[in-house]
């Protein structure tokens, strides 16, 4: 994939219109670099001159903030806050909800201050501006349900974007009896991604895709790339794979773009 | 002399009742301002709005909509009820007899009463709901682990509490004969009237005396069990509203003390080793995080005072659902006993606290309720008054991990990785951008 970086943009003397925030999840995770890679496909497709920090990315440190260790959040947080100064940006878009919500609220703070999107909103906003159309009938008349990333929904109140995303991929999509903002964490947030749950009768996920599985979707779509694993084991843990996949919103209009 | 008796006494129980709440309220000043110091002055008008919607309109409440309904019901009886409360006071000191009613007319008297007395039986029914709801139903948000004992009595007391006062305000009025025969206002109390008919118009008198004096000294009681109880939401709902977080749920607060820390030590020009300059003072190294709680901020603390159990936060968090020790109820519970235990610390040693060897952390709070906690922020959307537990969990995991390094293994792993390379993973920052030609 042609990816241009910030440096690269630097020494030809150009500025994207927006940064490419990856994320870890989105750089290293195998199964969130499919949603990367389908949000490049799209950001390409509505040909938007866009880059990416590549090698000079590091972590916002929302999971150490959230683990309690304002230090390297704020270590991070500067770190990343000088190269973005640096770099001249002013718009950055991500597929992650977690990076969406430090990168938004917590780095003005600390002097970055950017306008951020999370990758709903800006492909939200192609449409709009007429530079995307979601196209195909790839996925006309599936069952689809949408679970709502805690950092995007509660934490942002962005709930109708990816639904109305959603809407135009000619999907029939039913919520589950949880959503919106009472809807239930798929176990990941708070730094919990990395870690063993602390001892309970079930574990987090499994209650989620509990949820899921009730509104009986062919398609479990999120927009948040830790969402995406919890709810993928959750699946596997009810012995559903073979019937239920679970897909970020990107991944679905690229689909539905045939990209 | 002996005339004035009732009277007296009335005053004296009257100033009695009232003074010993005045005390208990400078105390929960005392205990609420034992905690830091926190700016929420600005955005003053969103703050009173936030109040009406929240506070004095029950917006929250129909989240849920029978419980919600049926507690809009009580909130609304309780106020017009006590607009009673006028003329009770002015009749107990004065000697007069329902005083209002030639002042106002009987036609305007007989309505005011008239939908008191409407009030006071929906108020009747839907705290033996509630009742129903709590005991019989056995509703699982009343029944979780910290409910045991004295929660679960405190809420059945508030609820015969209710009870009764409604009961004696309608019998109050049923018993008065010539208010029964003015038949003005008396919609409900009419039919409970015959009840009593065998009595004679003396001892009629005496039971309405006597439902009038037990409903004012009941009133006067319930005021002064508020301080000891979780039903202090009643007065706290509103400063509480007011002074909630007004910032996105999903914005925690950057710790100021690790942003000059964090300056200096990026800082390429900062002196490591230099000395602070003549004067200056240093004071004390700023402490990271909470353990106790004079750590918390006042807000915190208040939302401790505020919270009522009801436990809608406990029933939406998915860690307590999934069987984990955490409950966000409990945290906040847990935070008031322990404010509650400084505060009499201090009351019984001439003003200052004495250390008792215990806090918050560990003593009543554990490590393993604050790393269960997923920080998706349900708790705070569902409380219907405002309260946020996720705060207090973040200030004691700052506490944990910056004071006394003690976070869970493999989060220390993931923290040293982000240290090194930059991701929660051990993956080589030099790797990033691979994912473009794979």
């Amino acid at each position: 994939m042609n990816v241009p970086t910030m440096a690269d943009m630097m020494a030809q003397g150009k500025q994207p219109e927006v940064l490419f925030w990856v994320g870890a999840a989105g750089s290293y995770d195998d199964r969130a670099k499919k949603i990367t890679r389908a949000f490049v496909k799209i950001l390409q497709q509505a040909n938007v001159d866009f880059a990416v920090l590549g090698t000079e990315e590091s972590s916002t440190g929302d999971a150490a903030k959230r683990a309690g260790n304002e230090f390297l959040f704020q270590m991070q947080a500067m770190t990343n806050i000088e190269i973005l100064n640096a770099y001249e940006v002013k718009t950055i878009v991500t597929c992650d909800p977690h990076s969406f919500n430090t990168l938004k609220n917590e780095y003005p703070g600390l002097g970055g201050k950017y306008k951020v999107y999370h990758h709903t909103q800006y492909i939200s906003k192609l449409i709009k501006d007429g530079r995307l159309n979601i196209e195909g009938e790839n996925l006309k008349g599936k069952r689809l349900t949408y679970h709502d990333p805690c950092y995007l929904g509660r934490a942002n109140n962005v709930y109708e974007t990816p639904r109305d995303l959603i809407n135009q991929l000619g999907v029939k999509s039913t919520e589950m009896k949880r959503s919106r903002s009472t809807a239930l964490c798929c176990g990941a947030g708070g730094a919990q991604m990395f870690k063993e749950p602390e001892r309970g009768d079930m574990d987090i996920n499994i209650l989620r895709t509990k949820d899921a599985l009730e509104t009986n979707p062919q398609i479990i779509a999120t927009g948040c790339p830790y969402c995406n694993t919890m709810m993928t084991d959750g699946v596997k843990f009810h012995l559903k794979e073979d019937q239920i996949v679970v897909k970020d919103i990107a991944e679905l209009i690229a689909e539905a773009n045939s990209l | 002399m002996e005339k004035f008796l009732p009277n007296i006494l009335f005053a004296v129980i009257l100033i009695a009742g009232g003074g010993y709440f005045a005390m208990n309220v400078r105390k929960l000043i005392r205990n609420i301002k034992l905690g830091k110091d926190v700016d929420r002055s600005d955005r003053k008008n969103e703050r009173w709005k936030n109040m009406a919607k929240i506070a004095l309109g029950q917006y929250k409440m129909v989240r849920r909509p029978l419980s919600g309904i049926l507690h809009i019901v009580v909130y609304v009886g309780f106020l017009l009820i006590n607009i009673e409360m006028l003329e009770i006071v002015i009749d107990g000191l004065f000697g007069t007899h329902r005083v209002f009613q030639p002042l106002i007319g009987n036609g305007l008297y007989g309505f005011l009463i008239g939908s008191f007395e409407v009030m006071a039986l929906l108020v009747l029914v839907a705290v033996i709901i509630f009742w129903l709801r709590r005991n019989i139903e056995k509703v699982k948000r009343f029944w979780n682990k910290e409910m045991q004992g004295w929660p679960k009595n405190d809420g059945n007391i508030i609820l015969y509490f209710e009870m009764v006062l409604m009961s004696l305000f309608l019998i109050m009025n049923a018993t008065d004969v010539p208010f029964q025969e003015a038949g003005a206002g008396n919609v409900i109390s009419q039919f409970i009237a015959p009840w009593f008919s065998g009595f004679s118009a003396e001892e009629l008198h005496v039971i309405e005396k006597g439902a009038w004096w037990l409903h004012i000294v009941g009133i006067l009681i319930f005021l002064n069990y508020l301080y000891y109880s979780k039903h202090l939401h009643i007065l706290l709902a509103f400063p509480n509203t007011f002074y909630a977080n007004l910032k996105p749920k999903g914005q925690f607060t950057n710790v100021e003390a690790v942003t000059k820390e964090v300056q200096m030590m990026m800082d390429p020009n900062a002196d490591p080793y230099a000395m602070p300059e003549e004067g200056e003072d240093e004071g004390e190294p700023e402490k990271f995080g909470a353990s106790d709680v004079t750590d918390l901020n006042w807000v915190q603390l208040m939302n401790a005072y505020t919270c009522t159990e009801c436990g809608r936060c406990t029933s939406s968090c998915p860690a307590n659902l999934t069987g984990k020790e955490l409950s966000p109820r409990a945290i906040m519970m847990k935070t008031r006993d322990r404010v509650e235990e400084v505060g009499k610390n201090i009351d019984a040693n001439g003003g200052e606290f004495k250390p008792d060897g215990k806090q918050l952390l560990d003593d009543y709070i554990t490590r393993e309720e604050l790393w269960a906690c997923t920080s998706c922020n349900a708790c705070v959307q569902e409380c219907p008054i405002g309260i946020d537990p996720l705060s207090i969990i973040m200030e004691m995991r700052r506490y944990l991990v910056m004071e006394e390094s003690s976070a869970p293994q493999e989060l220390n792993m993931m923290m040293t990785n982000i240290e090194n390379n930059g991701a929660p993973w051990q993956y080589s920052q030099m790797d990033r951008l691979n994912w473009k030609d794979e």
